[in-house]
């Protein structure tokens, strides 16, 4: 540590603080159903197997929470082909 | 009319047992029967910071299991004469434990203290979930760190849902013990103050124990703070705390950074102690 870090520090409460604002929001809106995430990929994903063969190994399921907009992003990999194949 | 106080946190090493002890001892030297339950089957702990742990001949489990009857168990403390406590079992696990076979010792205990003090383990399983189930009163104890906020916010949701009283929609008193606080860090922005903590958790706050070396002390020697050593800030933080429960009005001081002069500041505090 130099002499001007002494001068520089970032105080790190206020960001401990805005943290954890952020998270227990979010984590207290879940309580109960504490497995939304998987319960929402498993239900989407039997409804896109329906009418499409999907490969469950190539399914990625992404949570990004953040203060204005949650993003659930499930990215599933379809072979080529498999849309032609099953939409006929 | 006695009181179940259970001593909670879900993150461990913040401070449970260290308050459990304290805060009955500190209820103990007000005149208060009080009896410190150990749910921490398997891991017990009380035993030693009370300084008990070379008494204990039955506990929880032979009670619950009715291998013992409850008055053998039943560890009175040699210095504060009302003062009693109730260990737990070190060889078997937290399955050992029914809800019907702790209700009944609860039952039991509720006829014969004022103050049932029941040291939670830490976690959300049964053991945790066990201690708080017949609770009137949650003492919540947390350091100021993030993991340890994200823990008791999820045991308040638990207090608020998973107690007798609250599936009976009855109140339930929870109060807020912050532990290990150092104003001199807070100041500084490097820790959390208490008014962040405050108002994150949002549950009245009972008592500030700062971070002090008493409060090591005082296990190191199996004696509660508020006996070892009676004129420090973490016995003071622990008797206010009795008080408040008791119903009397005293103000929380917020502990603030102790004045050292530069003698101190070089030879660190034993040259001034």
């Amino acid at each position: 540590m130099s002499i001007f870090d002494i001068f520089t520090r970032k105080r790190s409460a206020p960001v401990a603080r805005e943290r954890l604002q952020l998270l227990l929001a979010h984590e207290r809106a879940l309580t109960g159903r504490a497995d939304l995430a998987a319960i929402l990929q498993e239900e989407i994903l039997a409804v896109i197997a329906k009418h499409i063969a999907i490969d469950r190994e190539k399914v990625n399921v992404k949570l990004d929470r953040s203060d204005q907009v949650s993003t659930l992003e499930i990215d599933i990999e379809m072979p080529q082909g498999t849309l032609k194949a099953t939409a006929s | 009319m006695s009181k179940v106080v259970v001593v909670t946190s879900g993150k461990g090493g913040v401070g449970k047992t260290t308050t459990s002890a304290s805060l009955g001892a500190a209820l103990a030297q007000a005149g208060q029967n009080v009896v410190v339950v150990d749910f921490d089957v398997g891991l017990r702990n009380l035993d030693l910071v009370l300084g008990a742990e070379r008494r204990v001949v039955f506990d929880l489990v032979n009670v619950v299991q009715g291998d013992a009857k409850l008055a053998q168990a039943l560890i009175k403390d040699k210095r504060v004469d009302t003062l009693s406590l109730l260990a737990a079992s070190q060889t078997r696990d937290k399955d050992a434990l029914t809800e019907e076979g702790v209700k009944a010792v609860i039952d039991e205990l509720r006829t014969k203290f004022d103050w049932i003090i029941c040291d939670s383990p830490a976690g959300i399983e049964k053991g945790a979930m066990l201690a708080m189930r017949f609770a009137d009163v949650a003492v919540v104890v947390t350091n100021p760190e993030v993991s340890s906020v994200r823990d008791s916010d999820r045991i308040i949701g638990m207090l608020d849902s998973k107690t007798v009283r609250a599936e009976n929609g009855e109140t339930f008193e929870k109060h807020l013990i912050l532990t290990r606080f150092n104003p001199v860090r807070a100041a500084k922005g490097e820790m959390l103050g208490v008014d962040d903590v405050l108002e994150i958790l949002a549950i009245p706050l009972l008592s500030i124990v700062p971070e002090s070396p008493d409060v090591l002390n005082a296990s190191n020697v199996g004696c509660p703070v508020t006996l070892n050593s009676p004129g420090s800030a973490a016995a003071k933080a622990y008797t206010d705390a009795a008080k408040r429960l008791l119903g009397e009005k005293v103000e929380i001081t917020t502990p603030t950074e102790e004045k050292q002069g530069l003698f101190s500041r070089l030879f660190g505090r034993k040259a001034v102690a």
